[in-house]
């Protein structure tokens, strides 16, 4: 059973039927830059464990703090750094996502970098008054006297398998219509240790979503030193010339095998988008890939209405209108609560994702 | 059966216990084989040191100020006495938006803030203006962040006395109520981690502390250990509500107990008492490492705000009482009418004084121009964005296409 504090099972085997059901490779890999320096084999939970150690390490600052970090974390994202940087620097604090918020900002308006961890992103709720009202607005309500530039909220986001309402949720949408937030998501571990180490370079509050089912899952050769990903920069994983699909975090993996789908069974062309930062999001980069393309298909986990693809969609027909051959699909999640037994009909699953490039190309 | 514990419950005190004490982990307490439910009785007492007609009760805590700082404190109470009453006249003419007085509360704010440390940080709700004015923000200041002008820190973004300063460690207001409390809570886990001989202020109304902020707050800066010192201005009303529709324990000292921290109550219009209790709550903060809890009963001797008329849910009489017989600035004069440092031909001539550079000021803010239209954009994150950018394009194109009608001679042209 998988409730808040556990371990899911699911994240510790990888299982989880939408992404894993078939293929000898399921998910995308990518090879590190070779900038970056040597690499080793690392699981998502180490890349990000490994991020923070390095920022433990480079900036003597730096505190981790959320319920259950000290001990590891319930997914070990934190696993060894209390024994290696003392119990002041990685601690647990009371079981309250709003007494989480708004200490980690008072320590960052002190200059402290504050690496605060809400459980799961269904969770973060109780703490949005203080993120978005508080966080949010302290540089610029303050005339820029004051900032909570080295906050980063981490926390577990998105689908497992069998997470129901609690423990599914990917809540990007309500911090993209928060100006003064960042929102970074990543799709695998070489992209989760570098953009997660330059939201926390970054001068502005983060919210950084850890797609919990890539956290075993995500497997990749992963620079072992410092390195960043800029935030704000799309990234173009994929050419073609047919169509663009633009994803972000783990729906990047469903996207790409439903890429691959089109291209065996009908010849499409596809360009393969991941957004990697929500907020402030890399338009021209999409915008360009539209303008070559003709067609765009967003999919997102979150429902539909009011989700980040909507932004995306009206902003194509802002600035793509005359390149548009067909409307701007959006494959998302229905406008319901996420739900349990029902799941596998919920998510925008390889075969929705692939009926969406199809529809988008033959209309 | 039931009816042997309720006679134990009603009429023995607290349980008598065992010798034996429990294992549980959440609590290290001795068994009973009483049931008895237990509520607090006793109110928790108030300390006091000057009587009302400003006799010092008990000379061992007595803060023995000396003549110039005694005086110095009576001049900043009046000053700021003063100062909302020309303000909160100056928004009944619609010279500006809003605005909230520190009435009755003058005591709390010049007898907390005279015991800081300079470098000591402030969270506070908005009406501590007298802490501000203690530390040396300039009415200058104060009327720029009234009237948002060029001159404003917050640079004309927030509402009237929504003031903050970084030079003067006072963390810009905010109007979400509760909010600073656990800020002030992780900001004092930062004085600790970064080896800081100071304390962080966290002031909040009685009202605010229904929130779960403050829940939050209390129970972080206990666990956590930090040296914050959370100070809690007991006015006896949020807006209309009554402290007897917002909690029905012992008012929020008696909170502080069930967090494990020190925690006391103080007569919040003695300014000797609030020096004292101030003092020794800093001390035992830096000392301990850990939070401490001062309720200071006062009462909101005006209205809320500008925009509430407090006669709709409280008496005159009751008003009365308090702003004439109970009043903080009168207790203090009366103490230092003992001393022979203060007349009353003193006081008018300080008022007058005031007055006039009130009014000065005033005049000059409201002729500043408001900062420039660009400013709306920046700030937000640290550096612009192309979507902020495109934005601010987009604006300046149609405030030029429209300029008639933005009335543009009001704010400041961007350098």
């Amino acid at each position: 059973m998988f409730v808040r504090g556990s371990v899911s099972k699911a994240v510790r085997t990888g299982v989880c039927g939408r992404m894993f059901s078939s293929g000898p490779s399921p998910l995308l890999v990518s090879d590190p830059d070779p900038s970056f320096g040597p690499a080793t084999s690392m699981n998502m939970f180490s890349a990000i464990n490994d991020a923070m150690k390095l920022t433990l390490e480079r900036d003597k600052t730096a505190v981790i703090f959320g319920e259950d970090v000290a001990f590891g974390g319930v997914f070990r994202c934190t696993m060894g750094l209390r024994d290696s940087f003392g119990a002041h620097r990685v601690f647990n604090t009371p079981l309250s996502e709003q007494g989480i918020a708004g200490f980690a900002i008072g320590l960052a308006a002190m200059g402290v970098t504050a690496l605060a961890e809400i459980q799961f992103a269904d969770y973060i709720f109780p703490a949005f008054d203080q993120i978005v009202n508080e966080a949010a607005k302290y540089r610029y309500r303050s005339g820029g006297m004051f900032d909570v530039g080295g906050l980063v909220f981490r926390t577990p986001s998105s689908a497992v398998g069998h997470g129901g309402h609690y423990h599914s949720q990917s809540p990007e949408a309500y911090f993209a219509h928060t100006p003064g937030l960042k929102v970074v998501t990543p799709r695998s571990a070489i992209e989760a240790k570098g953009l997660l180490l330059a939201s926390i370079a970054t001068r502005d509050p983060i919210i950084f979503l850890e797609p919990k089912i890539l956290y075993r899952a995500s497997v990749e050769q992963v620079p072992t030193g410092y390195y960043t990903i800029p935030l704000g920069k799309a990234q173009v994983v994929k050419t073609g010339s047919d169509v663009t699909v633009v994803g972000w975090g783990s729906q990047m993996h469903v996207l790409n095998r439903a890429v691959k789908m089109a291209e065996e069974k009908e010849g499409i062309s596809c360009e393969l988008i991941d957004l990697r930062t929500i907020m402030p999001w890399d338009r021209e980069t999409v915008l360009n890939s539209v303008k070559k393309t003709g067609r765009l298909v967003v999919a997102h986990e979150a429902p539909v209405t009011n989700g980040f693809g909507s932004e995306i969609a009206a902003a194509m027909q802002e600035h793509a209108f005359l390149h548009l051959e067909a409307p701007v699909v959006r494959v998302c999640g229905y406008d319901t609560p996420f739900p349990l037994s029902h799941e596998r009909f919920y998510v925008p699953d390889v075969l929705r994702c692939y009926e969406g490039i199809s529809k988008a190309v033959h209309y | 059966m039931f009816r042997r514990f309720l006679s134990s419950a009603v009429h023995s005190g607290s349980p008598r216990t065992l010798g034996e004490v429990s294992n549980f982990p959440g609590a290290k307490a001795p068994f009973t084989h009483d049931l008895s439910f237990l509520k607090g009785n006793d109110p928790l007492p108030v300390f006091r040191i000057l009587s009302a007609n400003g006799e010092v009760l008990n000379p061992a805590y007595d803060p023995k100020l000396t003549d110039e700082h005694a005086v110095k404190l009576m001049e900043g109470m009046v000053r700021l006495n003063t100062l909302d009453m020309i303000l909160y006249n100056a928004q009944r003419q619609g010279r500006i938006s809003f605005y909230m007085t520190n009435t009755g509360e003058e005591a709390v704010q010049f007898g907390s803030s005279t015991v800081l440390h300079p470098e000591d940080e402030i969270f506070a709700q908005y009406r501590e203006a007298g802490v501000l004015l203690e530390r040396g923000f300039s009415l200058q200041e104060l009327m720029a962040q009234c009237f948002g002008s060029y001159k404003d820190n917050g640079k004309g973004r927030q509402m009237p006395v929504h003031y903050g300063s970084k030079k003067l460690h006072f963390q810009t207001i905010s109007s979400p109520l509760g909010t600073q409390i656990p800020q002030a809570a992780g900001a004092g886990y930062a004085m600790k981690l970064l080896g800081k001989p100071n304390v962080v202020m966290c002031y909040f109304g009685d009202g605010a502390a229904s929130e779960g902020d403050f829940h939050a707050a209390l129970n972080f800066a206990a666990t956590l250990e930090c040296p914050t010192v959370f100070f809690c201005r007991n006015n006896g009303y949020a807006i209309s509500t009554p402290t007897s529709d917002q909690y029905r324990g012992d008012g929020i000292v008696a909170r502080g107990l069930g967090y494990g921290i020190h925690s006391v109550r103080v007569d919040g219009n003695d300014l000797l008492a609030v020096i004292a209790c101030t003092k020794a709550a800093r001390e035992l903060a830096v000392e301990k490492k850990a939070p401490v809890l001062i309720e200071a009963m006062t009462y909101r001797g005006g209205h809320h705000s500008t925009s509430d008329d407090s006669t709709r849910y409280r008496s005159e009489a009751e008003l009365n009482y308090w702003n004439r017989e109970q009043n903080p600035i009168a207790r203090f004069r009366h103490y230092l009418f003992g001393r022979k440092l203060w007349t009353e031909d003193r006081e008018k001539e300080l008022q007058l004084q005031v007055r006039k550079q009130v009014l000065a000021e005033l005049d000059a803010a409201e002729k500043d121009p408001k900062p420039a239209i660009e400013q709306l954009f920046e700030d937000v994150y640290e550096s612009m964005p192309w979507h902020l950018q495109e934005q601010k394009q987009e604006m300046l194109a149609h405030v030029r296409k429209y300029a008639k009608d933005y009335k543009l001679e009001e704010f400041a042209k961007n350098v």
